[in-house]
């Protein structure tokens, strides 16, 4: 049964992320990916990860995805763009794609036998317990991190008097 | 059980895929978006492995990356609207000068 919703998530994943490439239109390439995370949500749930799983949905598909779906109202441009008409940049997009490929299978390779046996502590209170314990520092210089992207965010887009 | 492996297999072809639509595509919204689809790659990578080492490390670095990412989106956004306020365009071709 596991196997089975893996493999429906995994194709559908994937499916979206081409989807993605192949469409032109930027709503729908957003509304792919909203598709991609969402189902990126469900493996995160057949790894024992429950509470990243929903916070992957919540953050990730909703709230990012909104971000994006706004700017690209904001932005709007009618027409889609069209791929690119240069042909070398693609081909040698997709030889360095290859290289990257066959890097990767060697990195991983030692990790490819491992086999997961069922997580003994991985619900929320456990999380909770390890967060705000052991990587509390990290923790507070996120919510650092955020609070500049925020102002920075703000200080961007701000229009100057001189502009107006 | 499902063994781990095809977790990583999956997650080294959305990274694939994420650096092969960030070279394909044109405008920068997408290019963007191809982005986000390799940090979730990563996650994956990172959630698979926490559950073969029965740890939940792996989860709290999954966590810190999911918000970087929001963090990330934001100001790139950002970025990208004042891109668009001064060349009346997303095309990623159309912005060659450092400062224009």
């Amino acid at each position: 049964m596991g196997i089975f919703i893996f493999f429906i998530l995994a194709i559908l994943c994937v499916g979206s992320v081409l989807g993605m490439i192949i469409s032109k239109n930027q709503a729908h390439n957003a509304l792919f990916l909203i598709l991609a995370f969402a189902s990126l949500g469900g493996l995160f749930g057949l790894l024992d990860a429950p509470f990243i799983a929903v916070v992957q949905i919540i953050i990730y598909a909703g709230a990012i995805m909104v971000l994006f779906l706004f700017v690209i109202m904001m932005v709007n441009v009618r027409e889609g763009i069209p791929p690119e008409k240069k042909k070398w940049t693609l081909y040698l997009s997709l030889g360095l794609a290859v290289v990257l490929v066959i890097e990767l299978i060697f990195a991983f390779k030692g990790a490819f036998s491992l086999t997961g046996g069922a997580m003994e502590k991985s619900g929320p209170t456990d999380l909770g317990r390890v967060l705000f314990t052991e990587y509390l520092y990290p923790f507070e210089i996120t919510s650092v991190l955020i609070i500049a992207a925020l102002v920075g965010a703000i200080v961007l887009i701000k229009r100057r008097k001189e502009e107006e | 059980m499902i063994p781990i492996s095809y977790f990583l297999v999956l997650s080294i072809l959305l990274f694939i895929l994420g650096v092969a639509a960030f070279f394909i595509k044109r405008d920068l919204i997408t290019m963007f978006m191809a982005v986000e689809v390799m940090l979730s790659a990563a996650n994956l990578a990172f959630i698979a492995l926490a559950k073969a080492a029965n740890s939940i490390d792996g989860q709290i670095i999954v966590f810190f990356i999911i918000t970087v990412a929001a963090a990330e989106a934001t100001v790139g956004l950002a970025i990208i609207l004042l891109v668009f306020r001064h060349k009346k365009s997303i095309k990623s071709e159309d912005i060659k000068l450092m400062k224009g």
